[in-house]
């Protein structure tokens, strides 16, 4: 296997953190390592972002191992491959990543299945196309059981698709937020806006606005100065979800 | 040796359509015996035979039951050749052990072989014909002449064409052995080179056989004397055979990353299953779990049929691997636990499925990095380094090929002001560019591409795009197109 890893920096703590001061302090502890999260782009052109948060979480959670993506060859097709120099540049180390490309739902829910059970795995990403019907609460407990059992970092990454009942921990909508305009009006470091849809815990929701810092290799809160545009009002299709929650 | 398809009833022939008429391809023995040779008009065979029946000749078709018969030859020896179209060598010099041959008992151990051969073929309704030559040329001779001895064969077995052969015959040259006393220079002289390099093919120059598969690095089998049909029976040989095939590779200090079992069912079809493994590998008791998952993915499932009367394992691709130590600490575990994790996957998904990053060596940005099958072995390869303070300048999402959007610019060749991309319009608030990437034009011949001017681009709702124009405006195109080439996270 590869031996370069994903370096995060937690490492013993049993719950991870964004290092967003904001986002984290509402929070507490509710972000669990063996758990099942999950993570909705707020529309089918937020797919990158929702990718991206997600991946990052992965970087945050990695406590030096390795990180299996599986996805479908609908995604693939939808949203484009991933692209390594991305990701590096995201601060990902791509020697880290192992894509599994199922062909269909049931492909993708098996080789989660798989993989969540193998404790020498950190993160699965676990990325179904679209709603996915195949994917309903008994396989999302299966997974939910595994990863408790495994200590496995368990992220379902939704594209195209509305929440249906679940074992996730929590579930996250995902936009991207205009970033901190650059000299020359040049699109600054990604930004996205993140919403709290639902806790297992009874956690309230909230929305947050941060940006990553790949040097720091850790969100914090977007400051709103830079001439920056207010943060934008929470799109119709957030409230939706939440009511579907 | 020949294999016609011989059913025992009516004469019947394949004809084929040649030179405007159909005519004759070939016969079974008994319209043979009635007069009917290739190359009569079905017409004449018709007036010959009135219930001849006629059958359209399927070239493909021999010759994919030639493959078939040369796969279940596989048996007798690893170097099997097709000669086609009804023709197959196997180089039996040192495979007849098996057979009851040894030092002293080759002549009796061939002749084993070609009994069973013939037995098994037999069992098809073929009609073999088999020799034995000191080269693959004589033995196809001997096999389609008949007789024992080369020389005494006619020159046609020379398979030269219609005029040297009559050229031959004129000189009163009807042997090989007529010709073999001869000195080569004058013949060549006068019947041309083709005539003695195909009479040397004959008599003695070996040429190697070409075989169909290349002969493993290891190989082990078990022969059994009553075929075994069980699946469970199947299994257990072929976890015998892996312990085997795992004590000669400890014993090299390899370790395999493929292989490749394959069962022998006794009336000569061949089923082959593979396995490729993401590290390499001699534990036997990971190997047996990784066939088990291959025999469940199966589409169609095993067919014993009467039952497999020879497995074999053989390991075609090794790597070192050094000798295990005892490892007890928790990291070499979990170590493990993933490499036959990604084992399971690629056979449960397919080979391919399972892939890894590696950097290419080209600035299109579709082509500077890829993912590959994670059972290719590649070497890592860094990657570079982003620059400190910039924002990320690469998408996280790449779509191979590009996907053509609707953009309106400002001015020609600035950025865009708006573009619509699937069905929906996006505002540009903010834009970064060009970053000019030139096509490749060394590596094509006339006319390399076009050039592309891409953009960093932000719209309304704060999504961050990669979009090319393509095509210097005015110098390269007049209106240049635009795509949308990746989604930036």
């Amino acid at each position: 296997m590869n031996n370069v890893r994903l370096s995060g920096p937690e490492s013993q703590s049993s719950h991870l953190t964004f290092g967003a001061a904001m986002a984290d302090a509402r929070l507490g502890v509710a972000l669990r390592h063996a758990a099942l999260h999950e993570v909705f782009a707020a529309c089918p052109a937020d797919s990158a972002a929702a990718a991206g948060f997600t991946v990052l979480l992965a970087v945050r959670a990695s406590r030096g191992k390795p990180l299996l993506w599986v996805r479908d060859d609908r995604t693939v097709r939808e949203t484009g491959r991933l692209d390594p120099a991305g990701l590096v540049e995201l601060g990902v180390d791509p020697d880290a990543i192992t894509l599994v490309h199922a062909r269909d739902t049931r492909g993708v829910l098996q080789a989660a299945a798989d993989s969540v059970k193998c404790a020498g795995v950190g993160t699965v990403i676990v990325e179904p196309w679209g709603q996915a019907p195949e994917f309903g609460l008994t396989e999302s407990r299966r997974i939910a059981f595994a990863a408790a059992r495994s200590g496995v970092l368990a992220l379902v990454l939704r594209t195209g698709a509305q929440p249906v009942p679940s074992a996730a921990e929590t579930r996250w909508g995902v936009a991207a937020a205009p970033s901190l305009v650059l000299g020359a009006n040049a699109p600054g470091y990604p930004a996205f806006v993140i919403s709290l849809l639902r806790h297992r815990g009874g956690l309230a929701g909230f929305d947050a606005r941060v940006e990553w810092n790949r040097d720091r290799k850790a969100f914090h809160d977007a400051p709103l100065s830079r001439g920056a545009p207010a943060v934008p009002a929470r799109r119709a299709g957030d409230a939706r979800e939440r009511r579907a929650a | 040796m020949r294999a016609n398809a011989a059913p025992r009833d009516a004469p019947f022939a394949l004809i084929e359509k040649a030179g405007g008429a159909m005519r004759v391809a070939a016969t079974d023995p008994s319209a043979h015996a009635l007069g009917i040779v290739p190359g009569l008009t079905l017409a004449d065979a018709r007036a010959r035979i009135p219930d001849l029946a006629a059958i359209d000749h399927d070239p493909e078709a021999d010759r994919a039951l030639l493959d078939w018969l040369a796969d279940g030859c596989d048996r007798y020896s690893p170097t099997v050749a097709t000669n086609p179209p009804w023709g197959i060598v196997i180089d039996i010099a040192g495979c007849i052990h098996a057979f009851g041959g040894g030092a002293d008992g080759d002549e009796d151990g061939a002749a084993e072989l070609a009994a069973d051969l013939c037995r098994r073929f037999e069992r098809q309704g073929l009609s073999p014909t088999t020799a034995f030559g000191d080269t693959p040329d004589a033995a196809g001779a001997l096999a389609t002449f008949g007789g024992d001895d080369v020389l005494a064969l006619p020159v046609t077995a020379l398979g030269v064409d219609g005029e040297i052969h009559r050229a031959l015959r004129r000189a009163g040259l009807r042997t090989l052995a007529d010709l073999a006393r001869r000195p080569r220079a004058p013949l060549a002289a006068r019947f041309g080179s083709a005539t003695t390099e195909a009479l040397d093919r004959l008599l003695g120059r070996v040429v190697p056989v070409t075989p169909r598969r290349h002969p493993p690095e290891i190989e082990v089998e078990t022969r059994f004397a009553e075929p075994v049909a069980r699946t469970d029976a199947v299994l257990a040989t072929l976890d015998e055979l892996m312990r085997r095939a795992a004590a000669i590779l400890s014993e090299h200090g390899r370790g395999g990353r493929r292989f490749e079992a394959a069962l022998f069912r006794s009336d000569g079809h061949v089923a082959r299953l593979g396995i490729d493994t993401g590290q390499p590998t001699r534990d036997a008791g990971i190997l047996a779990r990784l066939f088990r998952e291959r025999l469940d993915t199966l589409a169609d499932p095993l067919d014993p049929g009467f039952g497999y009367d020879l497995i074999r394992l053989a390991v075609p691709v090794t790597e070192p691997l050094a000798p295990q130590q005892l490892q007890l600490d928790g990291g070499a575990v979990a170590e493990a636990e993933l490499a036959a994790l990604i084992d399971r996957l690629t056979i449960r998904l397919g080979r391919g499925r399972v892939r890894r990053f590696r950097a290419g060596d080209s600035h299109v940005p579709e082509q500077a990095a890829f993912d590959l099958p994670i059972t290719d072995t590649a070497p890592p390869v860094a990657w570079p380094a982003p620059e400190p303070g910039e924002p990320p300048l690469r998408p996280l999402h790449l779509f191979d090929p590009p996907q053509r959007i609707e953009a309106i610019a400002e001015v020609p060749d600035g950025p865009p002001f708006r573009f619509r991309w699937r069905r929906v319009l996006h505002e540009v608030r903010r834009a970064e560019g060009p970053e000019r990437i030139a096509a490749e034009w060394w590596k094509h011949r006339g006319g390399a591409g076009l050039t592309r001017d891409y953009y960093r681009v932000e719209d309304q709702a704060g999504r961050r795009f990669w979009v090319f124009r393509h095509g210097l405006y005015g110098v390269e195109r007049g209106a240049p197109d635009w795509y949308l080439h990746g989604l930036f996270a």
